[in-house]
């Protein structure tokens, strides 16, 4: 009892020391000028860049445009993603008029696409909005198709034996059976929406934390990068977080297993 | 020895095919079964008698002749099936698993719950209403999915190896539990078993089917009384005399399913 507690304090001690220490070795290797301070900064001079960012709310105006476009891309893509996936697990028909084409297109970098969206949708919001929502939809219909196929047939036979209409083989088999893939094809829809963003404000933003790192690339202000590069990888384990916190609530039947 | 027929199937046909050949499953199934009978069936593996089942369920179409079961009420559903592996759904509470059937048929919340709660303590999973699936055991899911078929009311209860997944103690309860059950019931129930043990204790007749293809081979009376206590019959001679009788046809065909299957090899 007393090792395994040892061990488990251990293993807690050792996630924080282990990111700790390598932080201490930049800063220490950049004061003795083993490392380029000019194109590597340090920890200490990237804090010095952070706080005036933070205090004249320069960083979170930037963060919040980004978090309002990753957000209504993600809808955007996700919801028609789960609709069009559930049907095309459903029923053979949609799935052979569909997945030809999803197929084809999805290797398509969506990278590949913008000059096209941005001929399209012009240089505002929409554009950039767009591109992510293309991003995730592929992800998601991909893995909730998958989800839907995935069901095992006999709760199929059970809900047909039991007399359920279409409404509710959807509502009651094909939606929840699938939620689980649902979920997988959310996540990784959620970590393309992030790469995205930084892509889609390259081209014609004003304001955002891809514009950030944009603008500092220009300036050639590696701190300032630095400070949006963190930015961006918390705001990845904020919607992590939030999409593990949905999960639970949405799939109690799991948490037992 | 019933009134009323509720299930009569004429002339059942059912062949599949594969790329290369056909198989034929069901050949010339023709039998009758009365109100409120519990009626087994029995055969090796691979006889048909599933597909037999699932033909009556609605669940695939034979490849020729009919079956029919009597309506007895309009709104009332034809078939409920008890399956044979995990098929509770994971995603649902007990009580909403035990309720399905009764929501698919637009039953009002309440109502539907009520009759829920009162399958649900018939099995003895009182504390376990608002559990999920993953919470309970083979055993209890399985009792789970009984109280859908029943609690559903259907004309005819349709059983396809309920306890064949079961440990020998698990199947003993719900087999009691079932006899109980259904004997404050009487609901017209076919039910599929590998086990002439399990035919023995629960069915008013046993049907025996030949393999490849599957056809009636006999169909025997049980004349045992009800209620039944399943200790007390496993020990009266007459279920060892009919235990022979049932193996002695069972078990040419069980050998012959071996050796033809050993010349395809």
């Amino acid at each position: 009892m007393a090792r395994q507690l040892n061990s488990a304090l251990f293993i807690r001690v050792l996630s924080v020391l282990s990111p700790v220490t390598l932080l201490l070795l930049w800063e220490i290797l950049a004061r003795i000028h083993f490392i380029d301070v000019r194109l590597l900064s340090s920890p200490s001079l990237i804090l010095q860049s952070f706080i005036p960012l933070l205090l004249s709310g320069e960083l979170l105006f930037n963060t919040s445009v980004s978090v309002q476009r990753v957000l209504w891309g993600f809808l955007g893509g996700s919801i028609p993603g789960i609709l069009l996936g559930i049907s095309m697990g459903l029923s053979p028909v949609v799935r052979s008029a569909i997945e030809p084409m999803i197929a084809a297109t999805y290797p398509i970098p969506k990278l590949a696409l913008m000059p096209l969206i941005l001929l399209i949708f012009g240089l505002g919001e929409t554009s950039k909005i767009f591109t992510i929502a293309i991003g995730v939809f592929y992800l998601v219909v991909i893995n909730t198709m998958a989800g839907v196929l995935n069901i095992d047939k006999i709760y199929l036979d059970v809900a047909k034996n039991f007399g359920a209409d279409r409404k509710n083989f959807y509502l009651t088999v094909a939606f929840p059976g699938a939620l689980p893939m649902i979920f997988a094809g959310l996540k990784l829809g959620m970590g393309m929406a992030l790469i995205l963003i930084v892509a889609a404000e390259l081209s014609a933003a004003k304001a955002g934390i891809g514009w950030m790192i944009w603008r500092a690339y220009d300036m050639f202000d590696i701190e300032q990068m630095f400070v949006a590069l963190i930015t961006l990888s918390f705001l990845g384990y904020i919607f992590s977080l939030f999409l593990d916190r949905i999960e639970g609530w949405v799939l109690p039947w799991k948490q037992q297993v | 020895m019933y009134d009323t027929e509720r299930i009569s199937i004429n002339n059942i046909n059912k062949v599949f095919y594969t790329n290369s050949s056909q198989i034929t499953a069901l050949k010339d199934i023709s039998l009758s079964i009365g109100d409120g009978e519990f009626f087994c069936i029995v055969g090796p593996s691979g006889c048909g008698k599933t597909t037999l089942l699932r033909i009556l369920a609605g669940l695939e179409t034979a490849s020729s002749g009919v079956t029919t079961i009597k309506s007895s009420q309009n709104d009332r559903p034809i078939n409920s099936m008890v399956f044979q592996e995990q098929s509770v759904f994971p995603w649902m509470t007990v009580i909403d698993n035990v309720s399905y059937g009764l929501r698919m048929r637009g039953i009002p919340k309440k109502v539907r719950n009520e009759i829920a709660e009162l399958y649900i303590n018939m099995i003895g999973l009182r504390n376990f209403t608002h559990a999920y699936p993953s919470q309970l055991s083979g055993g209890m899911k399985q009792r789970v999915s009984v109280a859908r078929a029943f609690a559903n009311d259907p004309e005819v209860l349709l059983m396809d190896e309920p306890f064949g997944a079961l440990d020998e103690q698990n199947r003993l309860i719900l087999q009691q539990e079932l006899l109980r059950i259904w004997e404050g019931t009487q609901k017209t129930t076919v039910f599929i078993t590998h086990s002439i043990d399990e035919a023995l204790c629960l069915g008013d007749r046993i049907m025996v089917m030949t393999a490849h293809p599957g056809m009636i081979k006999a169909i025997i009376d049980i004349d045992l009384p009800r209620p039944r206590d399943i200790a007390t019959i496993r020990t009266s001679l007459y279920y060892n005399e009919l235990f022979q009788t049932i193996w002695s046809i069972l078990r040419d065909e069980v050998l012959s399913n071996k050796t033809s299957e050993n010349t395809i090899i």
